[in-house]
């Protein structure tokens, strides 16, 4: 299957029966196979209007208590920023796939890893995050649709599957997780109260300052309790590594061909591959920072997640960057190459 | 033995409107709420507030609200009744809301046809940010931003909602009513329950526009805001029926739409 | 344990070359291998040129997108101009030689071409010498059982196209069938084989 499809399907078996999607390249399989599906599921595929209306109507299924989503690529999502901003204010659940394409503007249509600013830091406006994951395999789009909905149900909080072009349209072996329904418990769901308590009110509106503080910082400590739980990453051949990789999704798989080679030369490299990039697993870099001697990113963008690594890192040991941008993949021998570099400036900076 | 005559509708919080003295969203939410206590519908009906004045209506209404991104109510409103088509879910929007930011929502919410009941209040200005031109002020008409008066060929003319709605086959029942007087208030509450009534029927997407006044931004008396409504704005805005699929014969829009489809076919007049 | 393998395919869109992809990746699939099949999507996709990449190997895979591949599988002149040079060297080239009138001048790679569209239109098998380049590829390189790569194309026509099925088979008898080159085939189709 290809991601695009293995993921929707995922979302499926998860208990998503409402997606609101508009076309958009690369991500249109995923639509088009929720079209086909989900009235065989008796659920909801309705093409909106706009990116704008189709969050929003993520939002009202939302508010519903529904397992609902959308997709979209890079510029839809900015699109989206808006009604994210509103989901997270209103503390309702929901999914958001970004199949992410080159920008800014109209960009191309080639796989990137531009928006990570986008998902981690700014995806609408106001105080908030979204829980982002981050897939590096077909498998991994179908686990993370699939788990989505549960994070976001428990946190309250909207979630994104940070993917790309690549993992979008390709295909690899994947193994599809056991159908479940949709049984969370949603209590201040807006579903007619029937009489029987007090209305329920989806809201991000409040107009006492004091108010929209106690909100803010009642969301930040979920926030705090999801960072201490929430976080995951993947770790290869770290144990021994003088020189530590951190890459997600499509250019990890780029990271890890390239440290195999470096590996032969004999450079001790490793990798860190961050699943969630919010909450960004500091807790394994951190751990890493004592045997390593450098670190650095490798990105499909001119250098976004290398910010969350030094930060990490906070000084002790140089993080270094390297990308491709615009849509191009990363060669395992340019990154192989860009391993060297560190390489040779450690042992420069050793004499 | 005292009788009760008169209360307040079971479907209105206790919390007292914040609109100004003379605003006509106070009558408007009591015909709603009236009709949702008359047809028994408050436990299972969701509303959507928008960005504008009544943004608070969350606050107002006794019934689940939710509140909707400005020009989004429409969208938020599809998601919820696709969500529950067992519930009733109607949008309370002004102007500027759904005429201008939120057209392609409102346009594509008719078409589609979803069982959804939009009230909208058009008193051709943006209250809640203190007077601005809207898509519906009138010609000449003289706003914050318009100081020297609607300039048609700079601003662009006023859009008539109900009339542009009607073409669109997803719509059951199009509207245009005002509440200046006891006469058109009964009028308006009737054609109000109507389209409820219609949306629990399944006919079709139903939409009642208000015309409305804005003392506080027109700059006049309430009672002289009345005035101004009768002798500006119901001429350029007609009270009428402008679509009503069950009248015409129709059991809904879709019958409707079949119809209209072989008349034009046939020659006809759409 | 087979050596891992990284192809590229190409050719006009239309040509079949995505689904010929599919097969290939559809068999490691059987087979239980890791692989990848990635396709080049765009404007490309509508009428120009479309190429996909397909790895196959025991190890996870890394990379999907083929940049430097062991095998390229060509069917236009367009296609093998462009990725000859990035064939690695000792590597395969199988090229559609009805489509493609000049062959690589490369000493360094194994090229065989085959006729594959005039052998598609010769026995009534139009639109499938992509199928016919994946016998072939299969008789020279052996990139998995031939009985493997016989279940992939059951799998991989749909239902509604039932009736094509007998004619891929057909098809890539053809490419297993092809004496043209001068090598001996790494793979031959199975003793009891019959299209139908």
């Amino acid at each position: 299957m290809k991601g695009n499809e293995a993921l929707a399907e995922a979302a499926i078996r998860a208990g998503c029966r409402f997606f609101f999607g508009y076309p958009i390249t690369p991500q249109t399989e995923l639509a088009a196979y929720m079209a086909k599906r989900m009235p065989k599921e008796n659920g909801v595929y309705l093409q909106a209007e706009s990116e704008i209306a189709a969050i929003n109507m993520v939002y009202g299924a939302s508010a519903a208590g529904k397992r609902a989503m959308t997709s979209s690529s890079s510029p839809g999502i900015s699109l989206k920023a808006e009604g994210i901003s509103y989901m997270a204010g209103a503390d309702l659940p929901g999914v958001i796939i970004n199949v992410q394409r080159g920008g800014p503007g109209l960009g191309g249509i080639q796989p990137s890893q531009s928006d990570y600013f986008q998902a981690t830091r700014a995806t609408g406006h106001g105080d908030f995050h979204l829980i982002v994951l981050a897939p590096s395999t077909v498998q991994e789009m179908t686990d993370h649709a699939y788990i989505a909905f549960d994070l976001a149900d428990e946190y309250r909080v909207p979630v994104m599957v940070l993917a790309d072009g690549m993992l979008g349209q390709m295909m690899e072996p994947v193994v599809l997780p056991e159908p479940k329904t949709d049984a969370a418990e949603k209590p201040w769901a807006v579903t007619g109260h029937k009489g029987e308590r007090p209305h329920n009110i989806a809201n991000s509106l409040y107009l006492a300052p004091e108010r929209l503080e106690e909100t803010n910082v009642e969301r930040y400590e979920r926030y705090e309790r999801i960072k201490a739980a929430e976080q995951r990453a993947e770790e290869y051949l770290v144990e021994d590594a003088e020189i530590v990789l951190v890459a997600f999704g499509a250019s990890s798989r780029i990271a890890r061909s390239a440290i195999d080679k470096a590996r032969e030369k004999g450079i001790k490299a490793g990798l860190i591959r961050p699943i969630t990039l919010w909450p960004f697993p500091v807790d394994a870099i951190e751990a890493a920072v004592p045997g390593a001697k450098a670190f650095l990113t490798v990105e499909m963008n001119m250098g976004q997640m290398v910010d969350d690594v030094r930060l990490a890192v906070n000084g002790r040991r140089p993080v270094e960057f390297f990308g491709r941008t615009g849509g191009i993949i990363p060669t395992p021998a340019e990154t192989l190459a860009a391993i060297e570099r560190v390489a040779a400036s450690l042992e420069g900076g050793a004499r | 033995m005292s009788k009760v005559v008169f209360q307040r509708p079971h479907a209105l919080t206790d919390t007292p409107f914040s609109y100004c003295p003379g605003c006509t969203h106070g009558i408007v939410h009591r015909l709603v709420a009236e009709t949702l206590d008359e047809l028994g519908i408050e436990g299972t009906t969701v509303g959507v507030a928008p960005v504008g004045c009544s943004v608070l209506a969350y606050e107002f209404f006794a019934c689940d609200m939710v509140q909707a991104a400005h020009g989004r109510a429409l969208a938020v409103a599809t998601g919820l009744k696709r969500a529950m088509p067992e519930n009733v879910v109607f949008a309370y929007q002004g102007d500027g809301d759904l005429a201008s930011i939120g057209t392609a929502e409102t346009v594509h919410a008719a078409t589609r046809g979803e069982k959804i009941t939009v009230i909208f209040i058009n008193n051709a200005i943006y209250g809640m940010t203190g007077g601005q031109l809207a898509p519906t002020s009138l010609p000449q008409q003289v706003t914050q931003t318009s100081p020297y008066g609607r300039d048609v060929n700079e601003a662009g003319f006023p859009i008539r909602m109900v009339e542009m709605l009607s073409t669109l086959d997803g719509v059951a029942l199009a509207q245009r009513v005002t509440v200046d007087s006891p006469k058109n208030v009964r009028a308006a509450k009737k054609a109000i329950k109507k389209a409820f009534e219609y949306q629990v029927e399944g006919v079709g997407y139903t939409i009642i526009e208000v015309v409305s006044t804005c003392p506080t931004n027109w700059g006049l008396s309430p009672a002289d805001a009345l005035q101004w409504l009768r002798d500006n704005m119901l001429p350029y805005y007609p009270l009428g029926v402008y679509r009503d699929v069950k009248a015409e014969g129709y059991a809904n829009v879709a019958e409707a739409a079949s119809a209209r489809a072989q008349r034009l076919a046939s020659g006809g007049d759409a | 344990m087979a050596a891992p393998v990284n192809m590229l395919l190409a050719g006009f869109g239309g040509q079949g070359i995505l689904f010929a992809g599919k097969l290939i990746a559809y068999a490691g699939l059987i087979e239980g291998r890791e692989l990848s099949w990635l396709p080049s999507y765009g404007p490309e996709m509508r009428g120009g040129t479309a190429n996909c990449s397909v790895c196959l190997s025991d190890e996870p895979i890394g990379s999907p997108l083929v940049l430097e591949p062991d095998v390229l599988v060509a069917m236009n002149q367009p296609s093998l101009d462009k990725f000859i040079d990035s064939v690695v060297p000792g590597g395969k080239v199988i090229v559609d030689s009805t489509m493609c009138q000049r062959l690589p001048e490369r000493a360094d790679v194994d090229v065989f071409p085959i006729p594959a569209t005039q052998l598609a239109e010769e026995n009534g098998l139009k639109g499938l010498a992509s199928v016919i380049l994946v016998g072939k590829l299969l008789r020279e390189i052996g990139f998995c059982d031939p009985r493997t790569l016989d279940a992939a194309i059951a799998k991989s026509v749909p239902a509604r196209k039932a009736h094509l099925l007998p004619k891929n088979r057909k098809a890539f008898e053809i490419g297993m069938l092809n004496e043209d080159g001068e090598s001996v085939p790494v793979c031959s189709l199975p003793e009891d084989w019959a299209v139908e």
